[in-house]
Order: structure tokens, then C-alpha cells, then sequence
């Protein structure tokens, strides 16, 4: 029993359990999944949809974070990747066709590698914080979305397009099986390899590394490449989603979010150690929060006082100070009972 | 010392003013290339307009539309200064905002209102403060959880924007002391007040210098500081500025609106870089937050004058802050190295 | 010497039954420590032997876990620095605590800046600085930025910023480490002028001369625990020394006849380095190894040791010389480059620069040899195998390959290191400060297995601030001062008093 309470996946899943739980009493309906034409339906199943493109944005910033980094630019990067393939669909002459389509996704990602090599350019060559050089992005990035849109919101209608982000495959959303292909994929590059062992010394102690030998800038950029590839493939599901190109509303706040979403999760901030399925159970967990507060009749807007709130017990939760805190009262309590005993042959 | 060190000392002193100059004050270099870089601005905006730019009513009108950015900067800035950060600012100004509507909506006094949403804004920096020095907790994330908050709140106080009728609050904005064609609004004065009070806070207090010291070194508390009290003290300063940001915007736009300031943070932490406050702490000044407002604010204006789209603004203040970044980390990488 | 504190046992600070611990280490283990006014008590124990801890002890870094203080006659907890200076303890720290963004006159009036009028009155900050400063006997110009200044100035910036504070307690710890001796003698002058006014002064430092010069009493310490106390007068230099690295002393003969034979200096030598340096940091130096041999490098804290070695391993890039590795020339420019070429760098900042914390011994031992394989990993068996051969053949403790690195004691973090290059099967290995705050036993452990080693013919150079350590291990010695190679001595045919000499006067002209 200790070792489950210690295992580091016990808080976050037991809060995703938590949050389940109580919707189910509080609405017999959330728990409920129909299968209609083939596919199913239900709240279940739309948060495994929905929750994609903060997973897949989420995804990438824990390896950045694993890497002692940060990563502002994603919003950014999810607007100019939508915006990127959007305009390309938008400006054939058959937005219905496949090949269009394959052609704006392949475009769209390759432009969000371009963004994350700079990124990573900035950190591991410039030796810039990566909380002020990705915040360069995050501040032209929407710019730069603007101008490939010339400003305007470009909307498509293109069945293959939508597919992405409304479609289904066998029962489940196709978003769902995007989401959880780069999940696998992460968590296999990383686990089985040593890519993942050594970017968390890298992230723990960048010098002890490099004179290690490790090749740490490598790592750092590959992470922000990772990054920005999962963002664009996040923001081209945003647009599939609302059959637009939006350079201001795209992936606005999913920094916040997905940052959010890694610390519950249980990696810290601080880099080092990372845990995947930590940030796929935070993400859900997040993605639940939002599905009860609406249920709830909150207005969406008001949400943040929620996870504001979240966000202050999971810091307090994790925090240093509050182990020390426990550690010193199980101390002195121990100290306590042994002075008792020592007591008792005398008393 | 030995007498390699001893003989780099003797030239240290012997030296120019050029040398006195960057041994005493290098650090004025960066807050020296903002203000050649808004010189610039103004000369090549006046010819490239054809002498349209340099004129009383532009430059009156820079303070009356960035007096809540420079508010925000100001309270940035002492963040900034102690090596931290805070994403807040935007949220807080939008709450406090809000919720001064709201109270004056509801028929509360002005004497009531303007300090309730004072101590609102100091409220949630006092969150985040408490989060950083007694839980550990990042900056960066302690301020997240205030923005979260003060959004989700300002949305709690309302969801619409709610229009502000008390003459006085919108007095502040329409009041103009007028000289010939320059004009100072009381917003503009009051920004300015909270720029020199930051100023003589900075440089002439103990707790000013403190916050420098913090900055510089992280273990500042051995040197017996009062490192604790200080760090809360400056998200707390930071959340009052919120609050007066929130004040000026309301009075400035004439009601409150919850979506106000979203991404305020960004611009405030932009302005405050480009005037030469160096992001890990430490180095900068508050004057030079005020210069890196008017950088902004000038680029702004330029932009909307050459009818130039408004995602070029995104792109050159992104731009600009990469370049002071490298400025920075170039003049921060020369003093560690020396020491 | 003054020891009118002897008549009269007045006792200004009363530390009893101190004990501290952190994850994996008893840093503190019951010590009783007591300061009289008037005196200057010097604390005396090697590297990690508590002495530092029972420092911050007293002035509130650290909370204890058990014990009591008492200052001026009441028990006294202090919760920070600031509580202890306004109990009138003012303490310069072993590390420099300084803010070296701010001026040099700042950083000596931080905290107790005059005021005029509400405000701080910078013209009289400058003044008073200037006057503590002077009388340390240096003058700079106060309103210039620390960061432009040596470790020397800092330091004595440092010194006076306490005695800024009119204190009944000064403590200095390693206060002279990178001081030259008109320095001292002048810090010594103030510290005497303190004292006969009546402060008690608390005095940390190495060098055994300097503690025999200045101090009245002596309180030794080992591995956390309490040897005694003592009057200088009554305790000759040899018992000192006995008394604070205990019997082990037996165990250190030992490893120097181990390592006590001839060295063939006819074949190539497993790396030679000529005229590497670089503008600044280092003059250009020479300095070759061969096969089997251990070269030592003795100089203080700043003479360029540290700096010469990063540059052979590439960790920093040189700006001139060349450097030939087993007769071939080889570009230096990064770590990886050493690597490829056998050559191994263990830091003298085990914990910024040697150890990952978070990660497990395992991952720390092997991060070495999986780094150089790169994204491969390595088989699980083959992990197995050489975790638990290190782990035995260093004697790691505890011997978990599980445990999270950063749980184990200094010494233990040491030969985890040491595992890692020895898992890359280096030709050639770099040890800088390798026994810095660890344990005496510890210590010799690690001295033992570097003679060892060397006997198989691995090549060392073996860095090491306590020149007995460098004496006993090495068989020839290239001395440094000033960022400068000063010369090379045979360890055979020098004693420490010869070293010591040889490193304060070589090539000056007071020499002779």
C-alpha cells in the first residue's frame, strides 16, 4: 500500500478517479456511452476527442521541461501551422481532393519544425532562458499567423480536412488515436532509447552532462523541435475543428494549460525527471475539470477560478517546504514516542 | 591578491572616463541603447512622415494611452528585479477593472471602491508572493495560478462589460491640463507619480536596494537581508499596480471589461526588457521601464500611422526583445566572466 | 597573547548537544561549543568535519534538530542571519556572499545604508565604505561593480561588511583561502584590535600557520562529532593534526608507499601539453603524464589549477598552446573530444558540476559510457553488471543501485563519480578536489584506490587544496601561482614545509 501511495502516478490518477466519481453521481449521463452508426458516443468519449490537441501540446512541453526548458510559443506555433495549411487548402482549386489536404498537412508541419529549430537555436546555441526565448515567438508567432492570413479569419470547407478532427475510425474520434499514436511514439523514443534518461540529466544538471559527454545541445533542440512538430500537428486539429485559420483565438491560453497539465502530472518545473503517462492523466484531468465545470453551469469564463485553484494546491501539494514540514513532524513525533520509552525503565 | 589581479586593479583605477564609466555603470548601457533606439524611432517616424510625428498632440497622447502599461511596468519592473516574474498583471487589471464598475454600478463610493480593488489586486499578488518565498514555488507558475485567478474572477464580477458613470473615475481621463498644444490627462500624472515613487523606492530605499540584492544573489538572506519580506512585498507591489492599471484602463475606456488586458503580461514584460531590466534579475532600472513603455507605445503608434497591419506590431516588438536579449546576455556573459 | 579570557569563563555564545542531519549524513552529532569575549577561537577539523554546519548552526541557516544556544546568557534560536546580526553575531561565510551586480561600496553597507532625510544617503554609503575598506588597508574605487574585481577583493569586501556591524561575535570562515600575506597580516591586525576590545571572534581556516598566529583556543572537530577544546598553547601542531584526521594516519603511509616508485619517462607520454592557456584565465603552462604516473598540482584557490585542467579536458577552450595525446595532436574543443581520446574530468563542484541528483547510482555510474554510445541503450545485463562491479570495487555506501544519487554523503557522491569514469576505462584521469568535504576514512578509501589504479597503469593528475594529500599521492608535482605554472618538483625529494615554500616564494624575487 505505501509503495502505491509513493508511486509518483497515485495523486494524479487518484484525482482523475476522484473527478470521474463524482461526476457519474453527480449525472447518471457521464458515464453513459451509446454506440450509434458504428461509432460511439458519449461525455466520455468527447473528452477523449477534445483533449487532443492540449495532449498533443502538452505532450512536447513535458520534454521540454524534462530538459530544464519551457516552451511559451505553442499557441503561436498552432496558429501559424492552421494558418499555413488553411491557406494552402484555401488556394486550391479543389479543397475536397486528398492529395490538397496531405499536401497543407505536410506543409503545415514542416513550417512548425522551422519554428521549433529556431526555438531550439535560441536555447542551446544563443544560451538564451527558454522562458524569454520562446516568449519571442509567442509574441511574433501571431503576428506572422496574421500575415500569411492576411489578416483575416480564412474558413474551408474540405471534407478530408474536417476528418481530422470530427472523424471517426473504428467506434473512437480519429483525433483520439492521433493523440495516443504520439504518445506512443514519445513514450517509445524516449523509454526505449536512452533519449529519455538523458535528457533528464541534462535537464537536471546541464554541466554535469556536458562533462559527462553527453551532447546536451542536441537533446535541447531536438526537444524544441518535438515540441513545435506536436503543435502544429495540435493546431491543424484546432482548425479542422472550427473550419478556420483563427490567428488570434488559436491555441490561446494552451501554454497555461499544458503547463498545467505537466505539473499535475507530477514532473516538476524545475526539469529532470519526466513522466508521460503523468502528463496524458493530467491532461485528462484538466480536460474532466472543464467537462464538470460546464456541467456545473459555470460559464466557461469563470473556469479559471477553478483551476487557479488547482494550480495552488498542486504547487502546495508538491512543494518542498510542505515535505520538510512532514518530515520534521514525523521526526519529532519519533523522537517523542523514543524519549517515552526511554522514560519508562526509570518512571 | 595576487599580483596579476593587483596589476588589472591598478589600471581599473588608473584609467579614463571611459573606464570609470564601465566599471561603474555598465549596466546603464542597455537602458541607454532603449532610449537611442526610441531617438531613432521618433527622428526616422518624423522624416519618413514627412514632420507629421513630432507634434505636442503625438507625443501627449504616447503617456495618455500607455499610462496602464507603464503602471504595470513600474510593479514589473520590482518583480523583474528580484529575479522573478509575474504572468498576472494583465488579469488583475481586468479584474480590479471590472469590479470597480461593478461597485460603482451598485451605487458604492468612490472612497470604498478605489481601495476595495486596491487591496483586491494586493490580495492576489500576496498569493503569489506567499506561493514563491514560503511554498517554493516558482514565479513563473505562482503567477499563473494569480492569472487564472484574477481572470476567473473578473468573469465572477461579470461576464459583459459594465459602463462606468461617476464622473469622477471618467474625470481622470477627460480632465486635460492644458499648454498650448501639450496636454497631461490625470491618468497620465498618476502614472508618472507611480513611476518616480518606483524610481525613489529603487534607488533610495533600503528595500529598493534590497531587491537588488536578491536579484544578484540568490542567498542574499546570508547577508542578513530581509529576503522574505521583500519578495513577498514586490508580488504585492506588483498587484497594486494591477489595481491602478485597472483604475486608468476603466477610466481610459469608460467602462469595465473582463476580457480586458489579455496579454497585457507579455507587452508589460516586452516593455520592461527593452528598457534594459535584465530578466534574471538584478540589473535595470525604472526609468528604463518607463522608455521601454514609450519604445512600445511609439511603435504602436507608428504602425497604426503608416496604416501598416497590426500583426507587424506582434513581429517588431518579438524582434525587439530578441535583440535586447542578446544585448543582455552578451553584457551579463562579459561580467561573469570577469569575476 | 591576550588569554585574560582565561581567568574569567564568561561565555558569550553556548552552543550544547548541537545535531544536524541531512538526507544521508549525520553533519552534526551532539557538539558542545563555547565562545568567550576577548578570545579568538579557531574551529579546526578537515573537510566535513562540521565545521561550517556548526557555523550556520548558530546563525540560523540551518534549523537543528536538536540542542540548545545560548547568547549573552539567554537561549537563543535564530531563524536567519538577520536575527543573529541584530543579536550582535556578524558572520562572513566559507563561500563569498556577495551581490556582484552592485557597487563595491554597496555591497559592504548593504543592509545598514545611512540614512538622511528618509532616504539612503549615498555619499556617506561610499564614505563609510571607503573607511572600512581602508582598513583592511585597500582603497578602490567603491562606486565600481564588484564583478570587476578578483576573488581577493571580494573577499575582503566580504570581511568588511561585518565589521560594518559592531559586533560581539565576528565569525570568519575561510575568511584568508585566496588572501596573500600583507593581506592577512593586515586582517590579523584588525581581528587583534577587536578582540582586545572585547569581541569574541570566531576563526575558520586551513592554514595551520595562520591559526597558530592569531588564535587563543581551539575546538576540534571530526566527522560531525566533538574531539575537544583546547588552548593553543597547550597543543603542539602534531597532536593538532592527530587529533583532527584521527588514526587513519596509519592507513595514509600505506597508500604513499604504494605509490612511492619510479615512473618510466622514456616512453611517450600519455598526453603532453604545451604552452596551453588562455588570455585571462591561465598563462600559457606545459604539463605532460605517463603512463602509470600521478602528477600532482599544488597551488591555492585561484593559482590556475582548476583552470589548467579544464582547459587539457576541453571543458573550457584553450586560446594557445597544442596538446598531444599519446603522441598524437588533439584539438581540446569540448568534453566529447577528451572523452574520444581516453581522457576522463572529474570537478572540483561535485554537486553543480559532477553528480545528476535525481538520478538514481545506476544512472549516474552509467550515464558516462551512455553517453559516449549515445541514443543506444545499454542491455539491461550489461547495465547490471558493471553498476555492481563499481558499486563493489569503490565500496559505495549503501551499495543501492536504486537509491537517488543525491541521497548519499558527500564521499559516497565522490565515488560514484569516480565510477563513472572508471566505467568509460579512461587511459588518462582527472581528479579535481576529489576529497573536498568528505569524511577522513572516506578519504583514504579514495587515495588507496588512486594508487591502485595508477599501478595498473592508468594515468592521474590529482588536484587537491591539502598539499599532505598531493605530496603523499603524487610522484611529481607541477606547482601554479597567479594563473601561472611556477615549476615541478619530485615528490621524493621535498617535505611540506619545502612545497609550502616553494609555492609562497618560487621565482620571486624575496625568495632566498
Amino acid at each position: 500500500m505505501r509503495t502505491v501511495i509513493k508511486h509518483r502516478l497515485f495523486w494524479p490518477v487518484a484525482m482523475l478517479i476522484l473527478l470521474i466519481v463524482i461526476n457519474t453521481v453527480a449525472r447518471s449521463q457521464f458515464a453513459s456511452i451509446t454506440i450509434r452508426d458504428g461509432r460511439l458516443y458519449g461525455a466520455l468519449i468527447d473528452i477523449l476527442r477534445q483533449s487532443a490537441p492540449l495532449m498533443l501540446v502538452a505532450l512536447g512541453m513535458t520534454i521540454v521541461i524534462a530538459t530544464r526548458g519551457i516552451d511559451l510559443s505553442v499557441g503561436a506555433v498552432m496558429a501559424v501551422s492552421g494558418a499555413v495549411a488553411l491557406t494552402i487548402i484555401d488556394g486550391s482549386t479543389d479543397p475536397n481532393q486528398l492529395g490538397v489536404v496531405v499536401l497543407a498537412v505536410v506543409v503545415a508541419i514542416l513550417v512548425s519544425l522551422l519554428l521549433g529549430v529556431w526555438n531550439g537555436f535560441l536555447v542551446s546555441v544563443l544560451g538564451i532562458q527558454p522562458i524569454i526565448a520562446t516568449l519571442v515567438l509567442m509574441l511574433a508567432g501571431r503576428g506572422v499567423a496574421l500575415l500569411i492570413t492576411e489578416g483575416f479569419i480564412t474558413t474551408v470547407n474540405s471534407t478530408p480536412f474536417e476528418y481530422i478532427s470530427t472523424g471517426y475510425l473504428l467506434l473512437l474520434p480519429f483525433a483520439f488515436f492521433i493523440w495516443v499514436a504520439a504518445v506512443a511514439a514519445v513514450g517509445l523514443i524516449e523509454r526505449r532509447s536512452a533519449l529519455g534518461v538523458l535528457t533528464e540529466a541534462v535537464g537536471i544538471n546541464p554541466e554535469a552532462s556536458r562533462l559527462a559527454g553527453v551532447r546536451s545541445r542536441g537533446i535541447i533542440w531536438s526537444a524544441y523541435a518535438a515540441s513545435a512538430i506536436l503543435s502544429g500537428v495540435a493546431g491543424l486539429i484546432y482548425a479542422s475543428n472550427i473550419k478556420a485559420a483563427d490567428a488570434n483565438a488559436a491555441g490561446q491560453f494552451i501554454e497555461l494549460y499544458a503547463i498545467l497539465a505537466v505539473v499535475v502530472g507530477g514532473t516538476s518545473l524545475m526539469g529532470g525527471k519526466f513522466s508521460i503517462a503523468g502528463t496524458v492523466v493530467g491532461v485528462l484531468i484538466i480536460q474532466t475539470l472543464e467537462s464538470s465545470i460546464l456541467f456545473l453551469g459555470v460559464s466557461p469564463a469563470q473556469s479559471p477560478v477553478f483551476f487557479a485553484l488547482v494550480v495552488v494546491l498542486v504547487v502546495i501539494i508538491q512543494s518542498p517546504t510542505l515535505h520538510r514540514y512532514a518530515r520534521r513532524l514525523t521526526r519529532s513525533a519519533r523522537q517523542a514516542s523514543e524519549h517515552a520509552s526511554d522514560l519508562e525503565p526509570t518512571g | 591578491m595576487t599580483t596579476v589581479e593587483k596589476a588589472a586593479e591598478v589600471r581599473g583605477q588608473a584609467s579614463g572616463p571611459y573606464r570609470v564609466f564601465m566599471s561603474r555603470r555598465a549596466s546603464l548601457l542597455p537602458t541607454l541603447t532603449a532610449v537611442a533606439i526610441l531617438i531613432l524611432l521618433f527622428i526616422g517616424a518624423e522624416i519618413f512622415l514627412r514632420g507629421d510625428f513630432i507634434t505636442p498632440r503625438n507625443i501627449s497622447a504616447l503617456l495618455l494611452d500607455n499610462a496602464y502599461l507603464l503602471i504595470l511596468a513600474v510593479g514589473m519592473t520590482f518583480v523583474i528585479m528580484t529575479g522573478g516574474i509575474d504572468l498576472s498583471v494583465g488579469s488583475v487589471m481586468a479584474f480590479t477593472g471590472i469590479w470597480l464598475a461593478s461597485l460603482l454600478e451598485a451605487g458604492t463610493s468612490l472612497a470604498i471602491a478605489i481601495p476595495a480593488v486596491m487591496v483586491g489586486g494586493a490580495l492576489v499578488g500576496l498569493l503569489i508572493g506567499i506561493l514563491v518565498q514560503f511554498f517554493d514555488v516558482q514565479p513563473f507558475i505562482a503567477s499563473l495560478a494569480g492569472l487564472f485567478l484574477a481572470r476567473g474572477l473578473a468573469y465572477v464580477v461579470s461576464l459583459n462589460s459594465i459602463l462606468v458613470e461617476n464622473d469622477a473615475v471618467l474625470s481622470l481621463q477627460s480632465t486635460r491640463f492644458q499648454i498650448g498644444d501639450w496636454y497631461i490627462t490625470p491618468t497620465g500624472i498618476l502614472a508618472l507619480v507611480v513611476t518616480l515613487i518606483g524610481t525613489y523606492v529603487m534607488q533610495y530605499t533600503r528595500f529598493g536596494r534590497t531587491t537588488y540584492a536578491i536579484g544578484g544573489n540568490p542567498q542574499a538572506s546570508l547577508m542578513g537581508l530581509k529576503v522574505a519580506r521583500t519578495t513577498v512585498s514586490v508580488y504585492v507591489i506588483s498587484g497594486v499596480c494591477g489595481g491602478l492599471a485597472g483604475l486608468v484602463l476603466t477610466a481610459y475606456s469608460g467602462a469595465g471589461y473582463p476580457r480586458n488586458g489579455i496579454g497585457t503580461e507579455l507587452d508589460v514584460i516586452a516593455a520592461v526588457v527593452i528598457g534594459g531590466t535584465v530578466l534574471t534579475g538584478g540589473r535595470g532600472y525604472v526609468l528604463g521601464s518607463m522608455v521601454g513603455v514609450f519604445v512600445y507605445g511609439t511603435i504602436k503608434t507608428i504602425i497604426s500611422f503608416m496604416g501598416a497591419e497590426q500583426s507587424w506590431m506582434q513581429i517588431i516588438i518579438g524582434a525587439l526583445l530578441l535583440l535586447f536579449i542578446v544585448v543582455q546576455r552578451a553584457i551579463v556573459a562579459r561580467s561573469v566572466r570577469r569575476t | 597573547m591576550a588569554l585574560s579570557a582565561d581567568t574569567s569563563d564568561r561565555r558569550i555564545v553556548e552552543m550544547r548537544g548541537i545535531t544536524i542531519s541531512f538526507p544521508g549524513v549525520l553533519a552534526l552529532d551532539s557538539v558542545d561549543f563555547f565562545l568567550r569575549p576577548g578570545e579568538v577561537h579557531s574551529l579546526m577539523g578537515e573537510n566535513g568535519a562540521g565545521k561550517s554546519t556548526l557555523i550556520k548552526a548558530l546563525t540560523g541557516v540551518y534549523p537543528i534538530d536538536s540542542g540548545t544556544i545560548d547568547v549573552s546568557g539567554t537561549s537563543r534560536i535564530f531563524r536567519s542571519t538577520f536575527e543573529a546580526e541584530a543579536a550582535g553575531i556578524s558572520t562572513v561565510y566559507q563561500e563569498i556572499n556577495l551581490c556582484t551586480n552592485l557597487s563595491v561600496g554597496e555591497n559592504v553597507m548593504l543592509g545598514h545604508e545611512p540614512h538622511k532625510g528618509g532616504r539612503i544617503d549615498w555619499k556617506a554609503v561610499h564614505r563609510l565604505a571607503s573607511e572600512h575598506l581602508e582598513g583592511l588597508g585597500i582603497s578602490i574605487d567603491t562606486r565600481s561593480m564588484l564583478s570587476n574585481h578578483s576573488i581577493a577583493i571580494q573577499q575582503l569586501v566580504a570581511i568588511s561588511r561585518a565589521m560594518v556591524l559592531d559586533a560581539k561575535v565576528l565569525i570568519l570562515d575561510e575568511p584568508t583561502s585566496s588572501l596573500d600575506r600583507g593581506e592577512v597580516e593586515q586582517l590579523f591586525a584588525v581581528i587583534r584590535d577587536l578582540r582586545d576590545k572585547g569581541a569574541a571572534i570566531l576563526f575558520v581556516s586551513h592554514f595551520l600557520d595562520q591559526v597558530y598566529e592569531i588564535a587563543d583556543r581551539i575546538t576540534v572537530l571530526r566527522n560531525g562529532k566533538l574531539v575537544g577544546e583546547y588552548l593553543v598553547k597547550d597543543l603542539p601542531r602534531e597532536d593538532l593534526v592527530t587529533k583532527m584526521i584521527g588514526r587513519v594516519l596509519k592507513e595514509f603511509e600505506a597508500i604513499a608507499s604504494t605509490v612511492a616508485r619510479e615512473i618510466d619517462r622514456t616512453e611517450t607520454p600519455v598526453m603532453k601539453a604545451t604552452d596551453v592557456g588562455r588570455r585571462g584565465v591561465l598563462e600559457p603552462a606545459d604539463l605532460d603524464v605517463y603512463e602509470g604516473e600521478i602528477v600532482g598540482i599544488a597551488g591555492l584557490l585561484g593559482s590556475g589549477r582548476t583552470e589548467l585542467v579544464r582547459l587539457l579536458y576541453g571543458a573550457d577552450r584553450a586560446d594557445s598552446g597544442h596538446i598531444e595525446v599519446g603522441g598524437a595532436p588533439a584539438k581540446m574543443t569540448s568534453p566529447r573530444q577528451a572523452i574520444d581520446r581516453h581522457i576522463a574530468f572529474s570537478s572540483e563542484d561535485r554537486r553543480a558540476e559532477g553528480i545528476v541528483a535525481d538520478l538514481t547510482v545506476a544512472e549516474n555510474i552509467l550515464l558516462g559510457i551512455q553517453a559516449r554510445k549515445g541514443f543506444r541503450k545499454i542491455r539491461r545485463e550489461k547495465q547490471e553488471s558493471v553498476v555492481s562491479e563499481y558499486l563493489e570495487a569503490l565500496d559505495v555506501r549503501p551499495a543501492d543501485p536504486d537509491m537517488v544519487a543525491g541521497n548519499l554523503s558527500g564521499g559516497n557522491q565522490q565515488k560514484v563519480l569516480i565510477a563513472r569514469w572508471l566505467a568509460t576505462a579512461p587511459e588518462l584521469l582527472i581528479l579535481d578536489e576529489p576529497t573536498r568535504g568528505i569524511d577522513v576514512g572516506t578519504k583514504a578509501d579514495l587515495q588507496r584506490k588512486v594508487a591502485e589504479l595508477s599501478e595498473q597503469g592508468l594515468s592521474v593528475i590529482f588536484i587537491s587544496s591539502e598539499l599532505e594529500e598531493v605530496l603523499r599521492l603524487a610522484q611529481r608535482i607541477v606547482v601554479m601561482r597567479d594563473r601561472k605554472r611556477i615549476g615541478e618538483l619530485e615528490s621524493s625529494t621535498v617535505k611540506l614545509d619545502g612545497l609550502i615554500d616553494f609555492i609562497a616564494n618560487e621565482g620571486k624575487g624575496s625568495a632566498a
